[in-house]
Parts: structure tokens; sequence; C-alpha cells
């Protein structure tokens, strides 16, 4: 019961929704339709499950008056406010979309751009042409920058020939060097997805399970 | 004067995140929870809102008001199983998750094998040959010909470099260190980009507290 | 000397950044933009579109990528609204749902767009590949009303719109691997036609996919949202935007180009000594 029955679950619905694909009859169809239907419905649950256990991460961190566990109060908070907005409201609400404009989307964006100081920074303590290999992505980042601020293209054009080299050349090399070796990644990675996906349906691969009995 | 208190609002918030540039700081930790017990909130919201009611809450209404009782109850059933994901709650019960998840990894590893193969798989090994179906033809021109060559070049040894169940010496290690010159152009390449990702959420900021908080411009 | 410039503390650089941003902010500065092939390409393919065409916007992005993407957004929507062509606006992220909404609102605003006749906005559905999938039999399994609750079957402009087969294309503004799963899943099954604008951390694994014109056209980052706005001859924050980014380039540029000198004299010293 414990691991038989959801290994034989995944390896039914996994083959069934391998055959579907290359089935043209309309039964198929009414089928595929309905297992789509199925996970669309389980799916949600996943997603309240996961803010339950955030809830009760912070509880704990509060009962046990861990490091900073007065913040953990302020999550909470913020987290009783929008809900009881949202909830009765909906999230076209006006509160609930002020709530949103003005706190998480500048905070949010605020954080990621902090990432802009430090690769900035990163940059010129770290990016060093050690060897070819450091020297290859070191030139190859520096023609790209380069390429795509409008300003290499200006200042190149008052005093070079061969207008718009900069970007000519940046998307020379975007569109050959950089394609053939991210096409070298996605077939990698899609082959890895491929067996990993038969591993599963197959039940050889079984950590999504988890630990225990 | 909503609107208003927004601005001062989003710029006290985003000077405290700022402010993790001098150092770590009481003003940016607070900055940072509540940033993410807003998310989540707002996460809660939508999930419920546009996931929970329309997917399973509105069918199984349907199906218990319906009379006669039809092929609406039929979606009891998945609701049944997605409610056992609460069962990590309980711990004596917490192995019926097992099924729901089951459930949901199959289908998806199901849905990904023909069509991953199909457009990440068949689609590209197609595109990297096309050009020479083409050279054969006779209608690329010189550079392109050249461009075709050194794609077909990268994409063989980039792999090359990934297939570990052969040593990297002799021919294969030759091979697979041009892949990783690719490789290393390509990772140039992403982080050439990266900092214009990373620089526009900069500017974004910069022109809100300039224009909109403090009108300076 | 060499010493102090290779250890200089990073708040000195967090500052050269910083006044490399505020100061083209303040001052206005402008450059031209040069359009690139991908970015001509999408515009082109909406030229071409007859009036009373559809598009499907998939605002598959959050705050952390609004910077880049919203003015894309912006560019495309003001396009189609100014060319007649129907837009219907979903997302498959919870972030997007708010900021999707709100940047149709603002789009049609200036182009005197009608909710329900010239777009639709119907949110946020969870389940990513489903929603995309269960989208191909009826958009109305998924989305049985818009955003603001109100039936599809009472919205004019989706009378005549079932799947993916009233759909001219499908652009995918995406900060994460949704682009990836539109043309594995949705390109690959219906044949539909998607094209892509992406933020910058993610541009160049989307070339593959350009070159096998499985994506029929790409905005690549602030880059492309710069390039449509020129194309459309609107000018607008992407362009300003661009144009102090290529301050703080220049600034990066210059600072790997002094730290790798100093490295380089430091190490000859040392092999000197």
């Amino acid at each position: 019961m414990r691991r038989q029955v959801p290994l034989a679950l995944c390896f039914v619905f996994g083959v069934v929704m391998v055959l579907i694909e290359f089935s043209p009859h309309p039964y198929s169809k009414s089928l595929y339709n309905e297992v789509i239907n199925w996970s669309l419905i389980i799916g949600p649950f996943a997603l309240v499950l996961g803010v339950a256990t955030l809830v009760q991460t912070h509880w704990i961190r509060i009962r046990r008056r861990a490091e900073y566990w007065q913040y953990s109060f302020v999550v909470l908070i913020g987290m009783i406010v929008m809900v009881a907005i949202g909830i009765p409201f909906g999230p076209s609400h006006k509160a609930f979309k002020w709530l949103f404009m003005n706190i998480q989307v500048p905070m949010d964006a605020t954080m990621f751009s902090l990432l802009a100081f430090f690769i900035a920074s990163a940059s010129y303590r770290a990016f060093r042409a050690r060897t070819l290999e450091a020297t290859l992505l070191l030139v190859a980042a520096l023609i790209v920058m380069i390429g795509n601020a409008p300003i290499g293209d200006f200042i190149w054009n008052k005093i070079m020939p061969f207008d718009n080299l900069p970007s000519t050349v940046r998307q020379w090399i975007l569109e050959n060097p950089n394609l053939s070796s991210r096409r070298g990644v996605i077939l990698g990675v899609s082959l890895g997805v491929i067996s990993q996906s038969i591993r599963i349906i197959l039940g050889i691969e079984r950590s999504y399970l988890g630990g225990g009995d | 004067m909503e609107k208003l208190i927004g601005v001062w609002i989003a710029a006290f918030l985003t000077l405290c995140i700022y402010s993790f540039l001098y150092r770590d700081n009481p003003f940016y930790r607070f900055a940072e929870h509540l940033f993410v017990g807003i998310s989540v909130g707002y996460g809660i919201v939508l999930s419920i809102h546009q996931g929970l009611i329309p997917f399973a809450w509105t069918p199984f209404w349907q199906a218990i008001t319906q009379w006669p009782p039809g092929w609406g109850l039929t979606k009891l059933i998945p609701i049944a199983i997605g409610l056992l994901f609460f069962a990590r709650l309980i711990p004596s019960y917490a192995w019926l998750i097992r099924y729901p998840i089951a459930i949901l990894m199959g289908i998806g590893s199901g849905l990904a094998i023909p069509n991953v193969m199909q457009a990440d798989i068949f689609r590209q090994v197609h595109g990297t040959l096309t050009p020479f179906s083409q050279i054969h033809a006779g209608t690329l021109s010189g550079p392109e010909i050249f461009g075709a060559i050194l794609m077909l070049i990268g994409v063989i040894s980039t792999l090359t470099y990934f297939f570990f169940s052969v040593e990297h010496r002799g021919v294969v290690g030759g091979v697979s260190k041009v892949g990783i010159l690719f490789l290393m152009i390509g990772f140039g390449s992403a982080f050439g980009n990266t900092v214009m990702g990373r620089v526009s959420l900069l500017i974004q900021r910069v022109e809100f507290l300039l224009q909109d908080w403090l009108h300076f411009i | 000397m060499l010493k102090k410039i290779m250890r200089i503390d990073r708040r000195i650089i967090f500052i050269l950044v910083a006044l490399a941003v505020i100061i083209p902010t303040l001052l206005k500065v402008s450059f031209p933009i040069t359009v690139s092939e991908p970015t001509r390409k999408l515009y082109d393919y909406i030229e071409d579109l007859p009036s009373g065409s559809t598009v499907l916007i998939a605002f598959d992005y959050g705050p952390s990528s609004m910077a880049e993407l919203q003015p894309m957004g912006m560019a495309f929507l003001r396009h189609c609204f100014q060319k007649k062509i129907q837009v219907i606006g979903m997302t498959l992220v919870t972030d997007g749902a708010t900021l999707g909404y709100e940047i149709m609102q603002e789009a049609a605003k200036t182009t005197d767009a009608i909710d329900g006749e010239d777009y639709v906005y119907l949110g946020f559905r969870p389940g990513t590949i489903q929603v995309m999938l269960g989208m191909g039999t009826t958009i109305n399994s998924i989305f049985e009303s818009d955003y603001k609750e109100k039936p599809l079957a009472e919205i004019p402009m989706m009378a005549g719109i079932k799947n993916y087969d009233q759909i001219d294309l499908v652009l995918d503004l995406a900060s994460s691997s949704t682009t990836e799963a539109w043309i594995a899943y949705i390109n690959t099954r219906y044949n539909q036609k998607i094209a892509a604008g992406v933020t910058g951390v993610i541009i160049s694994q989307m070339y593959p996919y350009l070159q096998t014109e499985q994506l029929i056209g790409l905005m690549p980052g602030l880059l492309g949202a710069a390039e449509y706005e020129t194309l459309i001859d609107t000018p607008a924050k992407a362009t300003k935007r661009m144009s102090v980014q290529s301050f703080v380039h220049l600034l990066v540029f210059g600072l790997v180009i002094l730290g790798n000198v100093a490295f380089f004299i430091q190490k000859r010293e040392n092999e000197n000594v």
C-alpha cells in the first residue's frame, strides 16, 4: 500500500500518457483530456500545502525563540494581511493590488537589482584571463556586453568603418558558437530528462516517494 | 493620497533592501521577512482564487448539487486524491501523500517523453543537419557554410564533453577540449546578457526613486 | 599601488555602479538603437497579420524581471492594438497575474482598446504544462471567466475563439523555463507559432530554437524591448533605460580590463622576483 500502489499508479498514468500521444482514436482524446483535468485538479492542493509548511516553520521558530525569531512575526503578519484582504475580495480588489504593487513588487525588484552591484564587484575581483578557457569566456562576455549597449555602436560608427560592428559581432557570437554549445546542452539535458522520465515510470527512480518504509 | 503613501512605502522598503550593500542590518531583515510574508500571502490568494476554486471547489459543488447525479461525480475522485496532500501534516498518515505525488509524476513523465524527444532532440538534430542539405543544393553563401560547419563541430564537441562513459583521452579528449571552448563562449555570452538583465532592474529602481519619489526627473 | 587596486573595497565599486546609473538617468542621455534580426522577425510577423487576427500573450514573469519584460509587453501590445489585432492575456506564474492585468490596462488606455472587444485578460491558472495542454482542447475548460470573473461566454471577443486553432501567435514573456515548455508541448503538438520575449539571463539559450524556427521571433531582454519600441516608432522606457545601461556596461568593461591588467602586471613582477 505504502510503496507498491504509488509505484503502480505512476506506471499506469505514465504509460497511458505516452501511448495516448500516438493514438488518434477519439476515445484516446477523451481519456487524455480527462487525465489533464485530473492533474489540474490535484495540482493546486500542493501549492496550498507548501504554504501550510511555511507557516508551520515560522511558528516553530517563534515558539523556540530561534535566532531572529521576532522577524517571523513580520512574515506571519504580512501573510495574514494579504490573505485577509485577498480571499474575501479577490485578487483584482483595489487594496490587494495596492499591497502587491507597493510592497511586494518594489521589494522583489530591489532584491534582484542588488545582483547588479555584486556582478560588477565579482567581475572586477574574480574575472581573470588565467587560462585559454577563461580568456574565451571573458572575451565573449565583453563583446556581448559592449554589443548590447547602444553606446558601443554609437562610438564605433563615429570613429571606424563597418557600421554597427559591435552589435553585429555580438549577434554572430550568439547565433554561432553560443548556439552550438547551447544546442549540445539542450540535447544532453533532453536525453537526461527522457531517461529520468522512463526510470520514474518504470519505478527504478523512487526518490519522489521520500524515505522511511 | 493612497498613491502618495504607496510611493513613500515603496521607497522606504527599497532603501531598506539597498542598506544591505553597506552591511546586514535590522532594516534589511525586516524588509526581507515582510517580503516573504506578503509574497506567500499573495501566492495563497492566487492559488485559492484562481486554482482551487475553479478547478476543485466549483466542480465539487456542481457534482454534489447536480440532480440527477451524472458524470460530474467523477470529479470527486481527483479532489479526494488532492486532499491527500494534507496528510503530510499528520505524521502517522504522511505516507498518503505519495499517491497524489506518484500520479502527478507519472503524468508529467508520460507527457515529457514524446514531446521533449520531438522538440529538443529530433528538431534540434534536424536543425543542425538542415544547412548541409542547403549546402548540397547550393543555396548558402560562404559565411553561412562556415557557420553551418562551425555549428556541427560545436554541437558534436559539446556533446562529447558531456559523454562521461568513455575516458577523455586521445581523440575523444581532444574533441571534448574543443567542446569546452565552445561552452566557454556560451557561458561568456550568457554572462554578458545577465549583466544587462540585472542592471536593467537597478535602472528601474533608480528611476522610481528619482522620478516617482523625489521628482528629480 | 597594484595591491591596493586589486583589493579595492567592494563598496567603492557599488558607489561607482550607483553613479553610473544615477548620473545618466538625471542627464537623460539617449543613443540610437540598432535593431537585431530576431526582434525584426517578430515585428514583421505581426505586421503581416491582418486586422482581426488573435494573439495570446503569456505574462510568465514576476517583479524580478518586470524591468525588462514590462516595456516589451507594452511595446508589443501597442503594436497589436494599433493593427486592430485581438489580444488574449494570461499567465502561468502567480506573480504575473497582477502585472499582466496592469500592463494590459495601461496599453489599452494609450490606444483606446476596449476590454472584451479588443483584448481580454484571463489571469492565472496553476499547472503550467497542463494549463497549456488544456487550452489546446478548449480555452473555456481552463478559464471559464476572465480575471474580473466575467464568464467568457459573455465576452464578445471570445465568441469565435475556442482553442489554439483560432490563435495566430503565442508570445511568451518569460523569466524562466516556460518558453521551452510552450515550444515542447504547444508548438510540437498543435504546430502553434510561438515567439518569446525573455529576460537577459536566458537569452542565449533561445537561439537554438530560433534557428529551427520553433520560435518565429525573439525579443532579447531590455535591448529587445528597446528594439521593438524603435520599430513601432515609439521610443519609451526601454530606449531610455538602454541608454543608461550603456554606462554601466562600460564601467563593468573597464573594471574587468583594469583588474586583468593589474593581475598580469603583478604576475610578471612575481615571476621576475
